[in-house]
């Protein structure tokens, strides 16, 4: 068999293809988080950083790409490795028993099937504008950025560029509750796949042991809060009312 | 639980799986018990219970069982859903009544895995860990005299860490505790406990291949790192060698796909 074969045809190599995927999502995860919460500062922030994304062009696409194929792989080899560990305990147990396994680990499927089904209403919600079309950035008036976009230093959209007003589709799409709602559960529950997810990735890769097995435990439970609070606090703001669109989009609802 | 010392006599309830056959049907069938000493063994219990029903001419329990000293792993038996039942790091066969309260009703299963069919009541057909063992072949070795002691070097941490894998009875434990039937610790302990010493290197690779392959290929299970078969392990094997198999098993497959194999076919002399 060549190494293909092993990969794609072995339990441990489909393990390896979920814990490489599951590293490429999370790292999407995180940059898409530190990104989202530059709503926080002036709408020229967030707006600007949308622009500079669309300006990548090519590399987008590249990334997307990857993105893409890490959730088809991912999802093919949990749907794989899950089919054939139902068949390989074919009689059940008369009395069903947890010795330790955690709740995170025994929901991962559950969390996993509302990640995806809420990724496909984001996409839906924020990229394609399917739905809430009345504040899908395409409906809203251009924003006109008052300060260079920087990054790394380098200015990369300048200022007085038309851009997408981001900031007010996000505040506007979270006022609604079952938006925000829908929003915070599904977070929560990746939170908790990661919960699992980034611990076992180390133990799929060879790489934990009892040594320091305690330690990686406590950096996954504070990296999970950290990563639920973050997400957290955006609809949380808006629903607070500590987010509220700026000015021109209130000049246009009224118009 | 009886206190340690207490001789108390108990009474509790055996509520076991009874099934004729691979093919016949099964269902739990309740056994009381009365005046157990707590100090008798479990097996010990279903040596009792069995004369009784000797005497009353009904067909024994069927439960495997040899050493009855923790050692050989023939043992089984999921009791109140655990492999082994209570107590951590011993096997069913040095499970005693004192683990149980007086009027328990104590829930006694087989080990449940496709690829451990069931033969009768509680017993199972574990030879699929025989064809695992076969599997990872032999190991290069020099025969004949006894070689000097200590005339391969080995560091005293590698063998303490081999000797922890070697601990393994293969009595399936981990299979049966696992919620997808996977033989991960099993094959891993097995893996390793060559892996570790220099005299496990020749076919090291090659080894976990075909232990990992064959493993597959019986119908066990993937590990979703739960852990929950070194939670049952009677001899309390870590989870730790999952990883370092996990490891082995893709160094290997990089270096079977790149390594190149000899091509002589006219051999040398
Ligand atoms: C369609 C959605 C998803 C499904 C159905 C799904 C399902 C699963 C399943 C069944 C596992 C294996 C659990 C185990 O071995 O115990 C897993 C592992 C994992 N998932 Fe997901 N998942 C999804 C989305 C995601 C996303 C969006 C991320 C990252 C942000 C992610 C990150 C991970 C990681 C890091 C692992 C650990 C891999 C390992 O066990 O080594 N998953 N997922
Ligand atoms: S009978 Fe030998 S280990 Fe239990």
């Amino acid at each position: 068999m060549n190494l293909a074969g092993r990969i794609f045809g072995s339990s441990i190599g489909r393990k390896v293809i979920m814990a490489i995927t599951g590293v490429i999502l999370t790292g999407f995860v995180i940059g898409h988080l530190v990104g989202n919460l530059q709503i926080f500062a002036e709408p020229d922030h967030i707006n600007g950083y949308g622009a500079f994304l669309h300006q990548l062009g090519p590399l987008l696409w590249v990334a997307r790409i990857v993105l893409i194929a890490s959730a088809v792989l991912h999802i093919w080899a949990a749907t794989v490795l899950t089919m054939e560990n139902h068949a390989a305990r074919d009689v059940k147990y008369g009395v069903k028993h947890t010795l330790r396994a955690t709740l995170s680990s025994r929901l991962m499927r559950v969390s996993g099937v509302v990640v995806l089904a809420f990724l496909i209403y984001h996409l839906a919600h924020f990229t394609l504008g399917f739905t809430q079309a009345a504040t899908f950035k395409e409906s809203l008036p251009l924003y006109t950025l008052g300060t260079d976009f920087k990054v790394a230093g380098f200015i990369t959209v300048r200022a007085g560029t038309p851009t997408f007003d981001v900031y007010n589709m996000v505040v506007l799409g979270f006022q609604k509750p079952v938006v925000s709602l829908f929003y915070i559960i599904a977070v929560g529950l990746l939170s908790l796949h990661l919960l699992h997810g980034a611990d076992s990735m180390f133990q799929t890769m060879g790489w934990r042991s009892e040594k320091w097995a305690g330690g990686l435990r406590k950096i996954v439970v504070l990296f999970c809060l950290v990563y639920f609070v973050g997400n957290l606090a955006i609809p949380g703001a808006v629903l607070l009312g500590k987010l509220q669109p700026h000015e021109p989009a209130r000049a246009a609802a009224t118009r | 639980m009886v206190a340690e010392n207490s001789t108390q006599p108990i009474s509790v309830t055996l509520r076991v799986w009874r099934q004729a056959g691979p093919a016949a049907p099964g269902k739990f069938v309740d056994y009381p018990a009365t005046n157990v000493s707590p100090h008798m063994s479990f097996l010990e219990l279903l040596d009792v219970v069995n004369d009784g029903l000797t005497l009353k001419g009904e067909e024994p329990i069927a439960f495997a069982h040899d050493c009855r000293e923790g050692i050989c792993g023939t043992c089984s038996c999921t009791i109140n859903g655990k492999p082994h039942g209570p107590g951590h790091g011993v096997a069913t066969c040095q499970i005693y009544m004192r683990a149980f309260s007086d009027g328990d009703v104590i829930i006694v299963e087989p080990f449940r895995a496709r690829a451990f069919p069931l033969v009768k009541d509680l017993v199972v057909d574990r030879s699929a860990f025989d064809q695992i063992i076969q599997a990872g072949g032999f190991i290069s070795v020099r025969t004949g005299a006894a070689p000097d002691a200590n005339s391969i070097p080995v560091p005293k941490g590698d063998a303490d860490l081999a000797m922890d894998a070697a601990a393994c009875i293969g009595c399936g434990a981990c299979v049966a505790a696992c919620k997808n039937a996977s033989a991960m610790l099993f094959v891993a302990a097995k893996v390793s406990q060559l892996g570790l010493l220099p005299q496990g290197q020749p076919e090291r690779d090659s080894r976990v291949l075909a232990m990992v392959g064959t493993m597959d290929a019986l119908g066990f299970g993937n590990c979703t790192n739960q852990y929950e078969c070194s939670a049952a392990c009677p001899k309390a094997i870590s989870h730790d060698f999952i990883a370092r198999m996990n490891r082995d098993y893709l160094k290997a497959s990089v270096r079977a796909s790149f390594k190149p194999a000899a091509s002589s076919a006219t051999g040398g002399a």
